[in-house]
């Protein structure tokens, strides 16, 4: 059992490393598309939030609308710590480090205080409210104007000229525009790095002690608690972890782009990371890993479908669904390997 | 005046919401699923009524039937193809996604037929505005229809539902499917109307909409649908009456916030007040407390 689940998560971080020196001999040739080559940092980040949502949704067993919030969160809060700090930390791996620990540490903040009060709901009010606080950090972090002079920080929930700040101080979060000239330090490389480290803490997890009450509690609630599992502090430690990757991806995200508005990360965003996990297997965290890197790559590949590649996309969503979940394809595609496997024995 | 006018405004915005929320919670009753794909019906219904209404020149009133028709035809399509076969899937969650997916399918049909400018929607109703205390209070012939149209769906559905053995058999249904199906009833059928009715409602609710706020794009279905879908939640998932007060609730909570809060914030509001909503009540207004057994 033990030598099982280290093989399995042996060819997980395999997989990762293989994929990641492929792409990097790659890239060193200059044989992938500039545009392949855009798209490799947001693909890091997407498996980064598929992976830690598919620890609320899969190995615990909640399903979570609003995981683009912690996103935001952490993107916004390495974003800030990073711009602030540009001058005074001068080396660049330094900053960079401790902005993504900013962005985890925020977001998981953020997770505990949401997952307090939502994790007493259950089912599907629990995904409206995650739904609800995702649409509110948005919100609220639209209409944030912040500003730094000589006097210190100055913030406003108006507009930037409600901040009174002296003629020398500069804009760090300007309302709906949001951040911008935040430092690229995003490399594939880092990207990669981080998702090692996801993977690391998940699965550790999901094999530890805690995991298998997570998990406990997931497959029945109530026979958990007879057994003395302390069902809040097990929920939300799942909750706040995951929080605290996203918020990681977040920041990763957030040092990949000139302007960061937080408008990107509305409900679809969620949306998308679920589609990732469900379509994966839920509580498969190696086929979370592939489902991102398909489905991102996905409208990339369409693109010679010009306008009709949206269109392609949904309906191979769909069809990938009815195939890999509906008790009848399932039935079908187990008829079909039959045969096949009952033809080559006659022929052996 | 004002608000009082913003009250009739809110309560007008809700009716929306609640009539879309309706074929939410019937939906989410009888087959557990989040139809996410309820707001792009809207979205679809009030396409259908304004290019009746542009290129033959019809009467609003055959518009508004030709896109309930449309719109029933299109819930009953989507219902067979894409949600039946994933009903005995092994987790809730594959036809939630696949939800997703006949959302984006609906929005990119739309987009590749329509183009993604917003058209701007020529109202369906022909009346003259009402004139309350000498003009200070204007309360237009859109807002009295949605209101009224709203209040006469309620009441029908509610009879419906209560009183004739199709609506009897969806409520057996939303209890307890295998004993109803042992009880003679046609699940596939019975789900099959619910959806129908849900989308004809959604059509309404689209063309009512639209009168109102007379700008419609590929997206404009979505942010409705998420919030009557907070309605339906608010008023407790499942419930009939409970997505009744919701959505009104959740209108008249939306706009009063725009109007003396902040209109950026106004739907930071509406979710703050659903979660408060929910932590002191877990199962919404009218939901039922389900005792659970061991």
């Amino acid at each position: 059992m033990k030598n099982k689940t280290l093989k399995s998560n042996l060819i997980t971080y395999g997989m990762v490393i293989v994929v990641f020196v492929i792409v990097q001999a790659l890239l060193n040739a200059d044989m992938l598309s500039s545009l392949i080559e855009g798209l490799l940092i947001p693909l890091c980040v997407y498996v980064i939030l598929a992976i830690s949502l598919n620890l609320v949704v899969g190995i615990s067993g909640e399903l979570s609308l609003g995981h683009a919030g912690f996103m935001c969160v952490g993107a916004f809060a390495s974003a800030f710590f990073s711009k602030c700090t540009m001058d005074s930390i001068s080396s660049v791996p330094v900053r960079f480090t401790l902005a993504i620990l900013v962005g985890a540490i925020v977001a998981a903040v953020f997770g505990i205080l949401i997952g307090i009060p939502v994790l007493r709901l259950r089912g599907d009010y629990l995904a409206i409210v995650t739904l609800a606080f995702g649409e509110i950090i948005k919100n609220v972090i639209n209409i944030f104007y912040v500003g730094m002079d000589s006097k210190g920080f100055h913030v406003s929930l108006k507009d930037q000229f409600s901040l009174g700040m002296e003629p020398d101080g500069k804009m760090i979060i300007s309302g709906p525009q949001g951040i911008s000239g935040t430092p690229k330090n995003s490399t594939f490389l880092i990207g990669v790095i981080l998702i090692l480290i996801t993977l690391f803490i998940v699965l550790n997890l999901i094999h530890s002690r805690e995991g298998r009450a997570i998990m406990a509690i997931r497959d029945n609630r109530i026979a958990a608690e007879s057994i003395g599992i302390n069902i809040t502090k097990y929920k939300l430690m799942a909750f706040t972890i995951s929080a605290a990757l996203a918020g990681m991806g977040g920041a990763l995200y957030s040092h990949n782009l000139a302007t960061l508005q937080a408008s990107k990360f509305n409900f679809n965003t969620s949306i998308l990371v679920l589609v990732f996990v469900v379509l994966g297997g839920i509580g498969n965290i190696r086929g979370s890993i592939i489902a991102a890197v398909i489905l991102t790559l996905l409208p990339e590949l369409l693109r010679g479908l010009s306008d009709y590649r949206m269109l392609f996309y949904a309906i191979i969503l769909i069809l990938m669904m009815l195939f890999n979940w509906a008790p009848k394809a399932i039935e079908w595609r187990e008829r079909v390997l039959q045969a096949v496997f009952k033809k080559r024995k006659k022929e052996a | 005046m004002s608000v009082l006018s913003y009250f009739v405004n809110g309560i007008s915005l809700g009716s929306v919401y609640a009539i879309i929320a309706l074929g939410y919670t019937m939906v989410y009753g009888i087959a557990k699923m989040l139809n996410f794909a309820h707001g792009d019906v809207i979205m679809v219904g009030a396409y259908v009524a304004l290019m009746t209404m542009l290129s033959a020149g019809t009467h609003p009133l055959l518009a508004v039937l030709l896109a309930i028709v449309v719109c029933t035809v299109l819930g009953v399509v989507i219902e067979r193809i894409a949600y039946r076969p994933l009903r005995e899937a092994a987790s809730p969650l594959a036809v939630l996604i696949t939800a997703i997916g006949v959302s984006y399918l609906l929005q990119n049909v739309v987009l590749l037929i329509f183009g993604s400018n917003p058209k701007s929607f020529q109202s369906v109703i022909n009346l003259p505005d009402l004139k309350l205390a000498g003009g200070s209070l204007v309360i237009t012939a859109e807002t009295i229809v949605t209101i009224v149209s709203c209040i006469i769906i309620m009441v029908v559905l509610t009879t419906f539902i209560n009183k004739t053995k199709p609506g009897q058999a969806m409520l057996a249904v939303s209890e307890d499917k295998g004993a109803a199906q042992l009880m003679g009833i046609n699940v596939n059928r019975t789900i099959a109307l619910t959806f129908a009715i849900g989308s004809g409602l959604a059509a309404v609710a689209g063309v009512l909409l639209c009168s109102s706020y007379p700008s419609l794009s590929p997206y404009t279905g979505s942010m409705p649908g998420i919030k009557a879908f907070v309605a339906a939640v608010f008023g407790g998932i499942g419930s009939i009456p409970g997505a009744f007060v919701g959505g009104i609730l959740l209108g008249v909570i939306e706009i009063l916030g725009k109007a003396y809060i902040s209109s950026q914030l106004a739907d930071a509001i509406v979710f703050a007040v659903l979660i408060i909503v929910l932590l002191v009540k877990p199962t919404g207004l009218f939901g039922k407390k389900i005792q659970e057994k061991v």
